[in-house]
């Protein structure tokens, strides 16, 4: 036990104020105070389930794994964007402690924000290998080295919490930005040795609405709990699409690797 | 899908960055406080006979040109996400003025070491 | 029974100037003294092309207390630009692998400030060595 708890420090009470919107009668967010006992070892995810469980039933949130690998329960939690199961409240003691939907998406209740745009940028981005050349089964399996791996290892990481779409102020500006974390998926792939569709994914990264809304404010990264590094997923791609703006007319892409073509596409 | 044009600013943005990045300091402490003052370096280090020579010689003409204009290009780009983030007008304007002004004074860089001749 | 009805929060439009984007906003920033150090060398140089007397007001101009302030700031900028540029360029690069290791990027970011700091000896020489 650390000295601290032995100590009794960081336990006891705190004032958990929770911003809440009750879509069928609320016509807009409104915080709601609780308070709320705690001990050393107690998650943010554990004060807001102690206050479904004792306070109030109606208080909606998501979570799952409480364990930091679900993506589930990312909110503001004093306003900065963190995974509630992974964030403890004696970090806030005495509180107030101000827990707020993740910002840049819309509240459908509560503490859950909608998710359906970031789930459609993930599925335009291609997010499965398309190899360069399909082999038989009888060729046997796709190589790859340690170093081709270490190339795009950390992008696979990502765990959908969309805490980078919350750091990210350009998302805040502009909701079709395609965003850190649907990026450093999109990178997964593209950094990929067995890849063969980076010409396709390369075509969405060149928009405005793709590498180009980013402005390397790099607080993505900070905030990532999987050191994903999704800023250095998008700016990477900056540096290939800017090459890729001018190789064109020398008549190669930056990225001629694919045989991958619009039969590719779903 | 549409291309973006950003690529075209963002290179001339990265260039007078690298630039910046590792000549700005020894430049604006040599042009701008060394040599006025005449600590560290001679007061005539910028004199006029001294001043035109360089600029007359097409490698010094090459420096002053790529040091003035790629460093303005580099600002305009960081001004004009600056402004865009403080929504100080719509985009396109802000645009035309940040961009429209540096590629103006390239212009007028390019002019002014042509006038100074060889 | 209503449906959902998704709420979409306002938008705040000051968040360039509130933390943690305070420091981003900063770093921007310094792009105006880059740029602001171009235009008193370009002065100069239109001062240059239109003969000694202009080019000596540009000069007396370079020793009033006013361009020694405005260098002096310049020259704090430029020093911010080197730091934070060097910072986010591993961002903008592909993972670099030596030996099988990622190369992390606070090793780049150093390798990168000490190139800058042997530039800035190297200009200072040569500046020493163009003496008259």
């Amino acid at each position: 036990m650390p000295p601290e708890a032995a100590a009794g420090v960081g336990s006891g009470e705190i004032a958990i104020e929770v911003l809440r919107y009750r879509s069928d009668t609320d016509s807009r967010p409104v915080p709601q105070t609780y308070r709320v006992p705690f001990t050393y070892d107690m998650s943010v995810l554990q004060g807001l389930q102690y206050i479904k469980d004792h306070l109030d039933g109606t208080l909606s949130f998501r979570w799952s794994c409480r364990m930091a690998i679900c993506g589930s329960c990312g909110m503001m939690i004093g306003a900065e964007p963190k995974l509630a199961c992974m964030t403890f409240l004696r970090d806030y003691h005495p509180g107030p402690l101000r827990i707020e939907p993740l910002a840049h998406f819309p509240i459908e209740r509560d503490l859950v924000v909608t998710v359906g745009g970031f789930v459609k940028k993930i599925e335009s981005i291609y997010p499965y290998l398309i190899p360069k050349t399909p082999r038989r089964l009888d060729e046997g399996e796709y190589l790859q080295t340690p170093m081709q791996l270490a190339q795009y290892e950390s992008f696979s990481d990502c765990i959908n919490c969309m805490l980078c779409y919350a750091a990210c102020p350009q998302f805040g500006e502009n909701p079709d930005f395609i965003g850190p974390g649907a990026m450093a998926l999109l990178q997964r792939y593209n950094g990929d040795s067995r890849d063969g569709a980076q010409a396709t994914r390369m075509e969405l990264v060149n928009t405005d609405n793709g590498a180009w809304s980013c402005t390397a404010v790099g607080y993505c990264s900070e905030v990532c709990p999987k050191q994903v590094d999704p800023a250095n997923a998008v700016n990477q791609n900056k540096t290939k699409s800017a090459l890729d703006f001018f190789l064109r007319f020398l008549g190669r892409r930056a990225h001629s690797g694919g045989t991958a073509s619009d039969g590719d596409a779903p | 899908m549409k291309r973006s044009v950003a690529p075209v600013f963002w290179l001339l943005f990265g260039a007078g960055g690298m630039l910046a990045a590792l000549t700005g300091p020894a430049l604006v402490l040599i042009t701008g406080l060394a040599a006025p003052t005449g600590i560290g370096l001679s007061p005539d280090f910028m004199s006029f006979a001294r001043a035109a020579s360089f600029a007359k010689n097409p490698f010094g003409k090459l420096i002053l040109f790529g040091i003035i204009a790629l460093f303005i290009w580099h600002g305009a780009e960081r001004i004009y996400l600056t402004l865009r983030d403080m929504h100080a007008g719509g985009r396109l304007a802000l645009m035309w003025i940040c961009y429209g002004t540096a590629g103006a004074l390239t212009v007028v860089t390019v002019a002014v070491l042509t006038i100074i001749g060889v | 029974m209503n449906g959902p009805r998704p709420y979409l929060r306002p938008a705040d439009t000051l968040w360039w100037a509130r933390r943690p984007y305070r420091a981003y906003t900063l770093r921007e920033a310094t792009g105006i003294a880059v740029a602001g150090y171009a235009l008193v060398l370009l002065a100069g140089l239109i001062s240059l092309a239109n003969g000694e007397g202009a080019y000596d007001v540009w000069l007396n101009y370079l020793k009033s207390p006013w361009s020694l302030a405005l260098h002096l700031l310049f020259l704090i900028a430029m020093i911010a630009h080197v730091c934070t540029w060097f910072q986010i360029m591993p961002k903008t690069m592909p993972r670099l692998v030596i030996g099988g290791r990622i190369v992390p990027q606070n090793r780049i970011t150093t390798a990168g400030l000490a190139v800058a700091v042997a530039a800035f000896i190297v200009i200072l020489l040569v500046a020493e060595w163009m003496q008259p």
